[in-house]
């Protein structure tokens, strides 16, 4: 029994220093926007546009919760910021969006587990904010809790990822298009005009939304153009498996001249690989090496040509946020349910230092 | 195990001896399916054809049911639930009936516990006769009893025995494995010794007088074991005014009374007294066993500190625990391993004994003791329990301590190595060793200590030598004032 | 003829003997690994020297990848061989514990900014700092283990879902560069020595453990306690001390690996930097036939194990074989494993091999 307390004691203190360790990572990193952003698992907008239906036009709860003037009150549940670079870029673009100069007073709570996010919600409807911000960690579960939003009159505005509930229980999601980011690497990669095409490609975790996305336009690149896939292997996300992989290959003898990898990580330990075993790699090189994400460093890669192309996975959703709340409050409805963001991909012989330091996370 | 032919009768209580590794344990779990046979067959009353027994289960069928030394019920289950436990048939379950059931057979076999009460709140011997009436409860016509009594007191065995002779006049067959002698001539009818593997032979109680029986199960000529007494004499040199250690005050957190406590320089003395009496919580605080909360402890008049064992190992003070399973042996690690251990740690982390000290170490005393290893590399979980706990003496020999304490050294092995083991200890007593030796054996007591220690309900009441050390004596004090 | 069958009884003998051998498992499983490469393809078994982009000398092939990429789990498996003895439980915070100790070399080398062009301090301080941080982590469980008496598993949980975010904290949730190239000879190459540095460290450690057994009582303590706490303290061991000793040591063996981790591309991923490696670790032990239970162990074994475990992942990954299908194979392994070093198979093959060395002698008599 001892043992039981003392547990759910230590499992208290852990929380809580998680959630302290959040808040001081937080405040330091406010002031310096354009901060190098930590790791990357990249890829992170996971399950984008499954579940979602034709958009919608109407808004059946659309009347202004609270008296305008005043500071509108959101409560915004995000996953950990440490899970990611994607995650971390993500968040502070909402805490410098989600200030008061901006006519907001937000509350935020972070956790990767749905239950939790769940709980956070409850609370926030309690609390009586305005708008619930949601970047749900699972899809399933929401709709009890969405359900009372609605009740209180609270507005849900979903970001980076969708659930499975039904539509009419928030007004709007905003996403990533992982196959367009894909499709829009393949049509680069197609516009390079190699005579052949032998790629190693380095797959993100099997079944994430943005593995599938972007594998989907190789495979289908594959199928139509007849490029050789010389191996196709997850390395989930991480830089030491992709080395490995790519090492395997330069050790089998068999040759390639393209690695396109789903995330940045991947395409480094890819290219640690070719160092090692001196084929070069970059612009006009014997290599073609492609990955994700618009990491800071890996825009600076590009800069130096060594990588030569790299597909964004856009984080920024607050303005977009921002934008649809003014909507809101001006009393007009929101057009379109999903909104898919913009999304670049650059090229290394193009790629200047203004849009690494804009566009790196 | 060889050719060993083994009868039993309808109502008949047959005791089955012999030495640790004679084969006891094996003819036993053969009989009960644990183990195949190879050759030789099983017969049964009212079957003519040999009986095949594969399996658990199947004995239980024909009616052999075992109860082990070890209980093997559940605890936390009740009293009924243990007794019908796996046996009802199709799912529902009448609790009330069962519960009914078992009261019957409760008070049928006189056996004081509640059908609904949680059985680990009964008393171990309560517990046996509740594993015995489940065995009784199912129509068992051969009942095993392995080594029943070794954890209980007189009283409780005095219990067991009533049951069993109840059991006996309904005609069940029960075949008696123990190492008390006392026990054995209490309340069998005939005894199989074994030996080896092998059969030595089969006798009515009345044709084998003890000594007989020792040395048949012993396969050699023995003197009495009062001799031994006789030699003690001659070796024993006590030195009076030299008190090796003495305590004052000492209590711990076991629950014993604060107590006082001296030994002089090469005396064998003990403590005596019932189960439960706190015999072993005083030698346990004497070697900081158990967390010492009061009194003062001298080792050759300077006073000292033990707070744990390392600080009495260093004092020179070295403890034989009383479970050898539990406390003692380190099972997994070899002989050698184990016999070296406790000065190894004296030495210290840093100044490990090479392979060749160690292996000489090792080798020496299992010459010494007449240990029965197949090398010092063997694991000493595989040596019989008898040699078990003369590598755990050699552990402490080791250490050449000045005051050794033994508490139980003899239990649940064989009489020979009973007998070696008494010997050594007045040896080494007669050498200058302080000796405390606990046994719930009073006549192994008598036999080694020249002062016996007498404690009560977790008190020390009493201190005899001399000629008070009687059996009478011992008893009249254990029983004390408070016999009305 | 004679000379010929008694040496074949001879072997049998070996062979039965090793069967009841622990380090017989990972043997067979890496003897097992080795003939199948072999057959399917020797090239596996090719190394050359070659020059890296910088123009080092490096050897390269399959079976320098299994040295280099296999030595972190084997410097792991030196520590959880013996917090496994000690405890009868396993470490799952390895992993969460590499990235904080990774952490924390980049944290000391690059100081305030994230991207020093030099740096801050020496490499050996950086490494010192995170050795103390990781033997301070390895005594949290230790602590929570020995004095608190939670089970391995579960103490070690809270800094298995802790750890990440703690790493990341110390460095401010940024992504530290360092671009100093002598930082990446310690999971790379020293320059004009062709052998991967991680191996060399990998030997350190196991040196460093091999004389740590034989000059002082860690072995036999470990053990001891890890079969019978009961009976340790009764000889003057203190199995709390013991147990938090085996933590603190796995830390240290954490704080080498979370070097050479973090040395390998010069930076860290929080959130990926060995995943999963606890669970590798682990397996490591448990390939080298020791029991999770604690007790006896064997620390060769153990190591010969987590190299036994890359060959498996290299011959994989040459296979083509999809890298998140790994786990499915290690898991046939593990059941391989367990069945294999189950007594009653162990004894059932060394009473074959008995039998057969029987029929060889009659056969020799006829």
């Amino acid at each position: 029994m001892k043992k039981k307390v003392l547990a759910a004691v230590m499992a208290a203190a852990m929380v809580l220093a998680l959630t302290a360790c959040g808040g001081k990572t937080e405040t330091p990193a406010t002031t310096e926007p354009a901060a190098p952003a930590a790791d990357d698992t990249a890829a992170e907008p996971e399950e984008p546009a499954e579940s979602d239906a034709a958009p919608e036009e109407n808004n059946d709860a659309a009347e202004p919760a609270e008296s305008t003037g005043e500071l509108i009150k959101v409560g915004i549940i995000n996953n950990d910021p440490n899970e990611s670079g994607y995650r971390t870029a993500n968040d502070k673009d909402l805490k410098e969006m989600f200030v008061e100069a901006n006519g907001y007073e937000a509350s935020f709570a972070y956790s990767n587990e749905n239950d939790k996010q769940i709980a956070a919600a409850q609370k926030f409807i309690q609390d009586g904010v305005d708008y619930l911000l949601l970047s749900a960690a699972d899809t399933a579960g929401w709709d009890t809790v969405l359900k009372d939003a609605q009740d209180a009159d609270i507005k849900v505005i979903l970001f980076d990822r969708v659930i499975d509930a039904d539509e009419s229980l928030y007004v709007a999601s905003i996403v990533s298009d992982m196959e367009k980011e894909g499709q829009t690497a393949v049509d680069w990669l197609k516009g390079q005009g190699l005579s052949e095409y032998k790629i190693i490609h380095l797959q993100g975790v099997m079944g994430s939304a943005a593995q599938k996305g972007r594998t989907k336009a190789v495979d289908d690149a594959v199928a139509s153009d007849g490029w050789t896939l010389v191996t196709q292997q997850t390395a989930e996300w991480n830089a030491e498996k992709a080395q490995q992989i790519v090492q395997s290959v330069i050790n089998s003898g068999e040759s390639f001249n393209v690695i396109y990898a789903e995330n940045d990580d991947m395409a480094k330990g890819a290219v640690a690989a070719l160092d090692k075993a001196n084929i070069p790699h970059g612009v006009g090189k014997d290599v073609i090496v492609m990955g994700f994400d618009c990491n800071k460093w890996a825009l600076e890669e590009l800069l130096k040509q060594n990588w030569n192309y790299d597909g964004q996975c856009n984080p920024f959703q607050s303005s977009y946020i921002d934008d649809i709340i003014k909507t809101i409050e001006g009393g007009g409805t929101v057009a379109e349910k999903v909104i898919i963001m913009d999304e670049k991909g650059f090229d290394a012989t193009e790629i200047t230092q203004d849009d690494v330091d804009k566009y790196g996370i | 195990m060889q050719g060993v032919n083994f009868t039993l009768c309808e109502g008949e209580i047959h005791a089955l001896m012999g030495e640790n590794g004679a084969g006891k344990s094996t003819l036993i779990k053969v009989l009960t399916g644990v183990y195949g046979k190879d050759e030789g067959e099983i017969f049964l009353k009212g079957k003519d054809k040999a009986v095949l027994i594969h399996s658990p289960q199947d004995a239980q069928k024909l009616g052999i049911s075992t109860v082990y030394q070890e209980i093997t019920l559940c605890p936390n289950l009740s009293v009924a639930e243990n007794m019908y436990i796996s046996r009802t048939k199709g799912i529902g379950q009448n609790w009330k009936k069962m519960n009914e059931d078992a009261g019957k057979i409760l008070k049928s076999l006189d056996i004081p516990a509640k059908a609904t009460q949680q059985l680990g709140s009964c008393s171990i011997a309560v517990q046996q006769m509740v594993a015995i009436a489940r065995a009784v409860d199912m129509d068992c016509k051969v009942l095993i009893l392995d080594e029943p009594t070794s954890s209980l007191d007189d009283q409780e065995v005095e219990k067991l025995f009533r049951l069993m002779r109840e059991l006996k006049a309904k005609g069940v067959g029960i075949i008696f494995v123990t190492h008390f002698l006392d026990q054995v001539y209490e309340v069998c009818d005939k005894i199989t010794v074994l030996r080896d593997g092998q059969l030595v032979g089969e006798y009515e109680i009345k044709d084998l007088p003890r000594v007989q029986l020792v040395s048949k199960m012993l396969g050699k000529e023995l003197d009495d074991m009062s001799d031994i007494r006789g030699e003690s004499s001659v070796y024993s040199k006590e030195d009076a005014s030299n008190h090796v250690f003495e305590a004052e005050g000492l209590v711990s957190n076991a629950g014993i009374k604060p107590f006082d406590f001296y030994i002089r320089k090469g005396e064998v003395n003990g403590f005596t007294g019932l189960l439960g009496s706190g015999r072993s919580e005083c030698v346990r605080a004497i070697f900081g066993a158990d967390r010492v909360i009061g009194g003062t402890v001298k080792k050759n008049g300077k006073e000292v500190k033990i707070s744990k064992p390392l600080d009495a190992m260093k004092n020179g003070i070295a403890y034989l625990p009383e479970d050898r399973k539990i406390d003692g042996i380190i099972g997994d690690l070899s002989v050698r391993e184990n016999i070296i251990l406790a000065l190894q740690v004296l030495k210290g982390f840093f100044k490990p004994f090479t392979k060749a000290e160690a292996n000489k170490f090792a080798e020496e005393y299992i010459k010494l003791l007449g240990i029965k290893t197949a090398s010092a590399d063997t694991p000493i979980k595989s040596l019989s329990g008898g040699n078990q706990q003369k590598a755990i003496l050699a552990r402490w020999l080791l250490m050449n301590p000045e005051y050794l304490i033994l508490d139980e050294p003899t239990r649940g092995i064989d009489i020979g190595t009973k007998i070696d083991i008494q010997k050594l200890v007045l040896k080494l007593a007669s050498e200058g060793m302080s000796v405390t030796f606990i046994s719930s054996e009073t006549d192994e007591m008598l036999r080694t200590c020249s002062r016996l220690v007498v404690m009560r309900d977790r008190k020390v009441v009493g201190e005899l030598s001399g000629d008070d050390l009687t059996q009478n004596k011992i008893m009249n004090t254990i029983a004390g004032g408070d016999k009305k | 003829m004679q000379s010929k069958a008694l040496k074949k009884t001879g072997m049998v003998e070996i062979c039965s003997k090793l069967f009841r051998k622990q380090i017989f498992i990972p043997i067979a499983a890496l003897l097992l690994l080795a003939i199948f490469n072999l057959i399917n393809d020797p090239s596996f078994y090719k190394i050359t020297l070659g020059y890296n982009s910088v123009g080092d000398p490096v050897l390269s092939g399959y079976l320098i990848e299994i040295l280099d990429y296999g030595s972190e789990l084997a410097i792991l498996a030196i520590g959880m061989t013996l917090v496994t003895a000690a405890t009868g439980g396993q470490d799952i915070s390895v992993g969460a514990a590499i990235a904080i100790s990774g952490s924390v070399v980049l944290r000391v080398l690059c100081g305030t900014n994230s991207r020093p062009e030099t740096l801050q301090a020496p490499i050996i301080v950086a490494f010192l700092v995170s050795c103390v941080t990781a033997m301070l982590f390895g005594a949290f469980n230790g602590v929570l283990v020995a004095y608190f008496k939670i089970q391995p598993m579960v103490a070690t949980l809270i800094l298995f879902t802790a750890g990440r975010s703690i790493a990341a904290w110390i460095n401010k949730n940024e992504l530290p560069i360092i671009s100093e190239p002598s930082f990446g000879y310690f999971g790379g190459f020293i320059p004009g020595i062709p052998i991967p540095t991680p191996f060399f460290l990998a030997v350190i450690c196991m040196i460093v453990a091999a004389l740590l057994l034989k000059f002082t009582n860690l072995g036999l303590y470990t053990q001891a306690v890890g079969i019978n706490e009961s009976s340790s303290k009764l000889n003057g061991l203190n199995p709390m001390v013991i147990k938090f000793l085996t933590f603190v040591i796995l830390g240290l063996c954490v704080a080498v690996a979370g070097l050479i981790k973090v040395s390998r591309f010069s930076t860290i991923n929080y959130s990926v930097v060995a995943k999963d490696i606890e669970m590798d670790a682990i397996l490591a032990v448990a390939l080298g036939g020791n029991a999770l239970g604690g007790g006896k162990f064997s620390m060769a074994a153990s190591i010969l194990g987590a190299y036994v475990i890359q060959f498996l992942t290299t011959t994989l990954y040459k296979f083509n074989v999809q890298s998140d299908a790994l786990p499915a194979y290690k898991a046939v392994v593990v059941i391989v494993l367990v069945v294999l070093s189950a007594p009653i198979v162990r004894d059932w093959l060394s009473k074959t091999w008995k039998k057969m060395k029987l029929k060889l002698h009659v056969k020799e008599v006829a």
